[in-house]
């Protein structure tokens, strides 16, 4: 275990790279992913009106939506165009669908050349994994949550 | 017979100076448009140098780099009697699979960025010992395979921190032997050789694993700089010498914000470098036009800029005396996932202009 002394020295050491470190303008940086991500969203609202004007019920419409702005992804992923998107989107790239599907597509790409099953199969969720393995456990968690609400009465 | 001698607690002094018979460097694509994009011996457009996998592309140019030094110093691959040789690989696979098809006894070295360093220092110390008459120090470091095996695949869509630095896709090999580099006057001139004048090695600091407790793995030089600071305050105070002793300090790949730390870092013990201080990972790219951030690192970056740019500038007398310093942040992923911290080791060269 590090002492006192080192840890205060540590402490004061990382406040001092902090310090000269140059960071990306904040403001700026969420303008950006504001627009990207508005953008990926607008673009989602779009399809779902011109499924909707085709006659496709709600669900039906929506399917479309993920279906095509997943395609979109995994196709400029593998363009190599994604990574500029999210380089200038940041989070406004990687929260919407679109990221979900471009760190899959990325994996299943990078790890192509380790195999089907060790590459591919084993690595093609190494960014998707934990996004899919918490998500399903908050909903498990917001399920108990309504169920016992439910039981007191508070929810219908 | 006595070679060399042993200075402070980590340095060698030669008595013999180790002369360094060739180097060649081989680059990728964006390396081949920076500053020093007239110097390299070959820039390869194809990312995956003909290759199916991007650690094959790495080996593959870290072979043909050692093939060119051998080449420009008139040998073949049977005179050299041994090889020091790194990458950035799990396992330092790309050196041994590109080195294993030349059939040359075979070290390999992990030293992170420092390799270059670390295997300069030994081959030398194999030479001044009589241990092996050439002998070939290389090291490479691809974009590609790098950010594979540290951070993301490069599909992935992310924003890089303004700290971090942009790997070099590049290999830089050189050749040290006992007998000076061929002259002009003979078949197989080596070009590392202008009349009388040649590059040596002096002396090495060997460096210490420095850990400042720092965990930021993408603010490299924030990493390595403690860790350059220490080995060339060490080498000053080993040799007694002061920076103006050195027309140049050149660090391995600190970057901006490394090479401001490293500055602030020697001042605080009275050491005042920034006349004679560069930085291969600022030499090697131009940071504002090829949107490198903080600067260029990898093992290939200081290895690289070595064999094209500064060794070539000792052999013509631009620099008397320099001290190539790669610097190294020491981590894997499994380390930094366990929250290790990423200390940093740098080991010291000094490259001497000689006059036969």
């Amino acid at each position: 275990m590090p002492s006192k002394e080192q840890l205060q020295k540590q402490k004061q050491y990382e406040k001092y790279v902090k310090e000269i470190t140059p960071t990306h303008n904040l403001a700026l940086n969420m303008a950006k992913a504001f627009l990207t991500g508005g953008l990926i969203c607008v673009l989602g609202q779009w399809i779902l009106n011109t499924a909707a004007g085709f006659g496709a019920d709600k669900e039906t419409a929506g399917s479309w939506c993920s279906l095509i702005l997943i395609f979109l992804s995994v196709l400029l992923t593998g363009l190599n165009l994604y990574p500029k998107i999210g380089k200038f989107g940041g989070a406004g790239g990687l929260v919407p669908i679109t990221g979900f599907a471009n760190s899959v597509a990325a994996s299943a790409i990078e790890f192509q050349s380790e195999g089907q099953v060790f590459g591919i199969g084993c690595k093609i969720f190494t960014i998707a994994g934990p996004v899919i393995l918490y998500g399903i456990l908050s909903s498990w968690v917001l399920g108990i949550i309504y169920y016992i609400l439910k039981l007191l009465g508070v929810a219908s | 017979m006595k070679y060399g001698n042993i200075l402070g607690s980590s340095s060698i002094a030669f008595d013999q100076p180790v002369y360094i018979e060739s180097s060649a460097s081989i680059v990728g694509k964006k390396e081949g448009e920076g500053p020093l994009k007239d110097k390299f011996d070959m820039i390869c457009q194809d990312p995956m140098f003909g290759t199916d996998t991007w650690e094959a592309a790495e080996s593959s140019m870290q072979k043909e780099a050692a093939s060119l030094a051998i080449g420009k110093a008139g040998l073949t691959p049977r005179d050299i009697r041994m090889v020091f040789a790194g990458d950035l690989l799990a396992q330092t696979v790309a050196s041994s699979f590109g080195i294993a098809e030349m059939g040359i006894p075979f070290y390999g070295l992990y030293g992170a960025c420092s390799t270059m360093g670390e295997s300069l220092s030994l081959g030398a110390m194999a030479v001044a010992a009589g241990y092996g008459e050439h002998i070939l120090c290389a090291t490479s470091s691809h974009f590609a395979s790098a950010e594979k095996e540290f951070r993301y695949p490069l599909g992935y869509g992310n924003q890089r921190p303004l700290s971090a630095t942009w790997t070099v896709t590049g290999s830089g090999a050189c050749i040290l032997g006992a007998l000076p580099p061929r002259d002009e006057d003979t078949p197989n001139a080596s070009p590392l050789r202008k009349g009388g004048g040649c590059a040596v090695i002096t002396g090495v600091t060997t460096g210490r694993v420095v850990d400042f407790g720092f965990r930021d793995s993408l603010n490299m030089g924030g990493c390595m700089a403690p860790a350059a600071c220490d080995t060339i305050w060490q080498n000053l105070s080993d040799f007694h010498r002061t920076p103006s002793d050195y027309d140049a300090i050149v660090t391995g790949d600190l970057g901006l914000v490394g090479q401001k730390i490293l500055l602030d870092l020697l001042k605080e013990k009275s050491v005042d470098i920034s006349a004679v201080h560069q930085d291969c990972g600022l030499i090697i790219f131009d940071n504002e036009t090829q949107d490198t951030h903080s600067g260029g690192s990898g093992c290939g970056c200081s290895a690289a800029v070595l064999a094209s740019h500064l060794l070539p500038g000792v052999v013509s007398g631009k620099w008397n005396r320099i001290l190539f310093v790669p610097t190294g942040a020491m981590l894997s992923k499994t380390s930094y996932n366990e929250g290790a911290s990423v200390p940093g080791v740098a080991h010291a060269v000094v490259i001497e202009h000689k006059e036969l």
